[in-house]
């Protein structure tokens, strides 16, 4: 029982994760019918940007931009290794590598998926398979190909819960955390002029370009919040476990789109629940047969979902016309 | 001259060829570097030339190519050095042995990885786009999580020991071969029934080709010359990792290929040579090279995106002319001079 508990905690952090990286993924596919595989790519980067400011980019950066380096703030994000764990630097670490990743996203859309976006899809999904192979092969000579320690950037510490179980106060703070942006992203998406723009955007291009609205501007907007999103996963996967690299975004990045296929591809809530599935079913895995194969099982789970419900768990069938 | 004899002098010819080559590498008159590189572009010809018919010719996006080979490389090196080299003593150690011994090796990888095609395309070719392409993707990472969990051929450490047979003969004949099949395959009433259904799948079955036998059949194909290809790689390596097997290397052999141009066999062996001498020839940027060359990558897809012998885009014009010349008689023209125009 206590393995069990253990184990759907562990999944439901991991799940969350996923669910993250997922949202971009869908996003995308539901403007555009692009496969994107470089959003893996950009989580990876916003995990490395949350560990050049939390290791600081120096006091003269932050004299640069006017900021005072007196406070503990700037100490701790600006101030070269004396970092203060706290719950406020993590998330101003993870909020401003959640704009970088925002401003990448953007270019990324802008130089090499809206020239090819008048042609096949297939040119666009290898030229996402050519960003991607770009940003890890990039990442290597501008981060280095070693692992890199991410720092502490609030004290961790375990809560010991009935049934001999124990949650890790970081597992917490990545569960609300991924949940606020959630929430936030369904209130931009269906709250606000700019998401149903989106949401038009997705149902039919063309009639939305019709009725006056600027789909490139949308399009883009819809880059900025799948990769804001995918930053803020990798600083959170960097502090649940603190190694990264620049080949961890492949693995996760393939298992968040099994995730989106899975509730079905361009379903938000669809992303949600897929990514909190194939989170819990691979701890699962873990906890109760062999570790070696937790990486086949999001993917057996997909050749079934496809198989029997190819749309995805929420997705809806669409209709062929002929 | 009859056409048997004719396509009989050409096999020779081809064979003598090939086989004058063999013996100019084993002069070493050619750097042992150079012939390596020509040696793995002979292999990804086989590899790109076969992951054409499914997805060049017949539309149905596959990225688990990388699977088949493994299933063919780890297969026919198991039979090779379990029987393999038995067989090659029984018969007294020489040539002939080997030729026999390599022969089965290779069928038995492309007969092994055809049954994997087998059971991965019956269900999954009933999906179609995007959806059949994540599909064999994940099947492509199954197999090599298998591959990783069975001890029998070393599991995640690699398979080593297997015989190393460097023979340009061999793996040229396999890939020449290998065009040769697709060639024919693709000029037959067969092909044509694949061609229609990468043009339109349901005006092909309104038609009365049965497409999911069809499209099963040239998966099973293209499976079965990639174990081909597979076997080729165990043996002239000598050393086998179900990592070099992941989708990356899928993805490499999909670049190949749309590269050259979907649906184009000159264009698969010119996108595979190409893309197996590029990172060769960017060594001298040194730890740039890979970044280069998937900037290259970006940059050709926006410039030229139909590859660079690409059809489909031709295709495309072709039935847009045709429209048109229905409309204006007076104008005549060929498809080929069509395919060089770029696509609106």
């Amino acid at each position: 029982m206590s393995t069990f508990l253990q184990q759907l905690i562990n999944g439901v952090s991991l799940g969350a994760i996923y669910s993250l990286i997922a949202l971009g993924y869908t996003m995308v596919y539901g403007v555009l019918k692009l496969i994107n595989f470089a959003h893996g790519d950009v989580y990876m980067v916003g995990a490395f940007m949350g560990y050049y400011i939390a290791n600081g980019i120096g006091a003269r950066g932050a004299q640069a931009i006017g900021m005072s380096t007196e406070g503990a703030l700037a100490r701790g994000l600006l101030g070269g290794g004396t970092l203060e764990p706290s719950l406020i630097t993590a998330l101003v670490v993870m909020l401003l590598a959640m704009a970088i990743c925002a401003a990448i996203g953007v270019i990324i859309e802008r130089l090499a998926y809206r020239p090819v976006r008048k042609y096949s899809r297939l040119t666009a999904l290898i030229t996402a398979i050519g960003v991607s192979l770009l940003l890890e092969n990039g990442g290597q000579v501008v981060f280095g190909a070693d692992p890199k320690f991410f720092p502490e950037l609030f004290k961790k510490r375990n809560i010991d819960l009935v049934g001999g179980a124990s949650i890790n106060s970081a597992d917490i703070i990545v569960l609300i955390i991924a949940l606020v942006l959630m929430v936030l992203l369904q209130l931009i998406v269906y709250r606000t002029k700019t998401g149903r723009a989106m949401r038009a955007v997705s149902f039919n291009l063309q009639s939305a370009k019709l009725m006056g609205i600027n789909t490139d501007r949308i399009i883009a907007f819809t880059f900025a919040l799948g990769s804001a999103l995918a930053a803020a996963a990798g600083v959170l996967v960097a502090i649940r476990i603190p190694r990264i690299d620049p080949l961890m975004g492949i693995l996760v990045g393939l298992k968040a789109f099994v995730a989106a296929v899975l509730g079905g591809i361009g379903n938000i809530p669809g992303a949600m629940l897929g990514g909190l599935l194939i989170g819990i079913t691979e701890t699962m895995v873990v906890g109760y047969l062999s570790p070696t194969y937790k990486d086949a099982v999001a993917f057996a789970i997909l050749i079934l979902i496809l198989l029997f419900r190819p749309s995805g768990l929420l997705g809806t069938v669409a209709q062929e016309k002929v | 001259m009859p056409r048997y004899l004719r396509n009989l002098i050409i096999a020779l010819v081809i064979l003598a060829v090939l086989f004058g080559l063999d013996l100019l590498f084993q002069g070493r008159t050619i750097s042992p570097y150079f012939s390596r590189i020509l040696m793995l572009s002979g292999i990804a010809i086989t590899m790109a030339v076969s992951l054409n018919l499914i997805n060049g010719f017949t539309g149905q996006f596959s990225i688990g190519h990388a699977g088949f080979m493994a299933v063919g490389a780890y297969s026919s090196a198991y039979f090779s050095v379990n029987y393999g080299v038995n067989l090659v003593n029984a018969l007294g150690g020489g040539k002939l042995g080997w030729v026999v011994a390599l022969t089965i090796a290779t069928l038995i990888g492309a007969v092994v990885a055809g049954i994997a095609g087998l059971a991965v395309g019956i269900p999954s070719l009933r999906l179609k786009g995007d959806y059949l392409a994540i599909v064999t993707l994940g099947f492509g990472q199954i197999i090599v999580v298998f591959l990783n969990n069975i001890e029998a051929v070393g599991g995640a450490r690699g398979y080593s020991g297997i015989p190393i047979v460097k023979s340009f003969f061999w793996i040229f004949l396999i890939a020449i071969l290998t065009i040769v099949i697709v060639y024919n395959i693709v000029n037959s009433g067969f092909g044509r029934a694949l061609i229609s259904i990468r043009e339109d799948e349901l005006a092909a079955e309104a038609m009365g080709v049965n497409t999911t036998r069809y499209k099963v059949m040239a998966f099973v194909i293209s499976s079965a010359m990639a174990g081909a290809g597979g076997s080729l790689l165990a043996h002239f390596d000598g050393y086998l990792n179900p990592k070099s097997f992941e989708f990356i290397k899928s993805f490499e052999i999909l670049i190949m290929i749309i590269l050259g141009g979907l649906g184009s066999i000159v264009g698969s062996v010119l996108g595979a040579i190409l893309l197996t001498v590029l990172p060769e020839a960017l060594r001298g940027f040194a730890e740039y090279r890979m970044v280069i060359y998937s900037l290259l990558l970006i940059i050709l897809m926006i410039v030229r995106p139909q590859g660079l012998l690409g059809s489909t885009a031709a295709f495309k014009n072709w039935r847009r002319r045709y429209k048109k010349a229905n409309t204006r008689p007076a104008e005549t023209k060929t498809p080929e001079s069509l395919g060089e125009e770029k696509p609106q």
